[in-house]
């Protein structure tokens, strides 16, 4: 028999996807908020803007999702102080993984996708686990549509392994516009086979002139 | 009420994480960082559900073993969370510094966290003392750590291979607290079979590329009949210079080179009905 008090965690759904390119980086999540069979809200959320060429997107349990984002945000406030410059984004991505990793024992239920721009300026994707371990990719989805969108940004993105010796060319990435169409149709087909994705995508897209956000309407059932 | 004995695990130096510009870590090296627990009455019960519910990535088939010229380390690059592949592209080979090389199986996060960790002490080692840690000191480095946390759930399976002073040295500690001396091990969910493999084809006189080459194999085996092994096979050589990566490719094509398509006689061929 289950003891009520020690479980405090709930999975409140949504899907987020990051892809990056050689000079852009395009971060996307839907905005449904729900309970079981319930949504709570249509208009939640669940992209951070921690730095001006880092952006952090995370589904799962929006109370340690909101607590995630508040201590990396008070972070890169501290190192913009001792530092004088704001964080990058592979400096980021370090920091996220050590903070989800010191709470193994009791761990963040977060799915995060973290996208930016390196400091050379190409677009770079880190996607994590719940308990910190990470890798830098061309592109990732995590949520409850994860596994619905991933076989397609495979099949249109994947390019050969990093990991092959001797190293072979990356395919031509996508332009920025192909890349942002991509995310939206995939986010319309994980839409019509998860309950929980939908109602609207917030688009968030970072390149060299900055940072910019678009909402697309999703469906609503 | 279970009481857990968590002296261990504070940090020496009264300053928590992060106050003092981010010292995470105190200078002696010894101390570990202080890791919040939850306020709950079954423990045990509480960490498994919470695996079930997040599924961590976990890695699969490593392998390394020594021979007259060094010490070769090999893994495949898949990781998976339940059934689901959440990664073709995993660095599992971790370069702790330019002469010792760490293998991951078992949790991801856990084995990426400790080994980076690792490669600190490391570090502080050598700005200590002047000279290169042995692999015998970093091994015993990493076992204590993981000792002083076992029964708590970490899953960690790695090796340490390096050269150092005395030669090439191999190392495997687990998160149980096992550290054993040796010079062969595979560890991981394919790692019987890459055993096989490897014991049937292991002479300690071998060219640096038969040697390889054999880790590649077995290697490749492994990610042939285990479904959690699979993507690009990696293989890293340590020799007295430090580690020199000899190889990656990826499996899916290692497969035709090892087995190439036979054509076979047919008495009658079907043709495709003709597309306008």
């Amino acid at each position: 028999m289950s003891r009520r008090g020690d479980w405090v965690y709930e999975n409140n759904g949504g899907t987020c996807v990051a892809i990056a390119g050689a000079d852009y980086c395009v971060i996307a999540a839907d905005t449904r908020l729900s309970v079981g069979y319930s949504i709570l809200t249509r208009d939640h959320s669940k992209i951070c803007e921690l730095a001006d060429k880092c952006v952090l997107a995370s589904s799962g349990f929006q109370g340690d999702i909101k607590a995630l984002h508040k201590n990396l945000a008070a972070r890169e406030l501290l190192y913009q102080h001792q530092h004088n410059k704001r964080m990058s984004c592979p400096a980021m991505a370090q920091l996220l993984s050590n903070t989800l990793y010191y709470k193994r024992f009791f761990p963040y239920y977060a799915f995060n996708v973290l996208g930016g721009l390196d400091s050379e300026g190409k677009g770079c994707v880190f996607t994590y686990d719940a308990v910190g371990s990470y890798e830098r990719t061309g592109y990732s989805a995590q949520g409850t549509g994860s596994t619905l969108i991933m076989p397609v940004l495979d099949n249109q993105l994947k390019s050969p392994s990093p990991l092959l010796l001797p190293a072979r060319d990356a395919v031509t990435p996508l332009s920025e516009t192909e890349a942002i169409d991509l995310v939206k149709d995939v986010f319309a087909s994980a839409t019509e086979r998860d309950i929980y994705t939908g109602d609207k995508l917030e688009i968030v897209v970072v390149n060299k002139a900055g940072t910019r956000r678009e909402y697309i309407d999703l469906r609503k059932d | 009420m279970m009481k857990l004995d968590m002296s261990a695990l504070e940090t020496q130096f009264g300053a928590p994480a992060g106050e003092d510009g981010g010292l995470l870590f105190d200078v002696d090296g010894a101390a570990m960082p202080a890791m919040e627990f939850p306020n709950c009455r079954d423990f045990d019960r509480f960490q498994a559900t919470t695996k079930d519910m997040v599924k961590n990535k976990r890695g699969t088939t490593t392998l390394a073993f020594i021979f007259d010229k060094g010490v070769i380390v090999a893994a495949d690059s898949r990781a998976s969370m339940g059934g689901y592949i959440s990664s073709q592209t995993v660095r599992k080979i971790i370069e702790i510094n330019p002469y010792m090389l760490g293998t991951m199986a078992g949790g991801a996060a856990d084995c990426q966290f400790w080994h980076r960790n690792l490669g600190t002490k490391c570090r502080l080692h050598e700005l200590a003392n002047k000279r290169r840690i042995s692999v015998t000191g970093a091994s015993k480095l990493l076992a204590n750590i993981l000792y002083s946390y076992r029964g708590m759930g970490l899953s960690i399976g790695t090796m340490i291979a390096g050269w150092d002073e005395k030669g090439p040295g191999l190392y495997y500690v687990d998160s149980e607290g096992a550290r054993l001396k040796g010079n062969r091990f595979s560890v991981g969910s394919g790692s019987l079979y890459a055993y096989g493999i490897l014991d049937e084809g292991y002479r300690f006189k071998m060219s640096v590329e038969e040697a390889g080459e054999l880790a590649r194999r077995a290697i490749y085996h492994a990610t042939f009949r285990d479904g959690a092994s699979g993507g690009c096979v990696s293989v890293y050589h340590v020799g007295p210079d430090g580690w020199k990566k000899l190889s990656g490719d990826d499996v899916g094509e290692l497969h035709f080179q090892y087995y190439p398509i036979q054509k076979t006689p047919v008495e009658q061929e079907m043709t495709d009905a003709s597309t306008s």
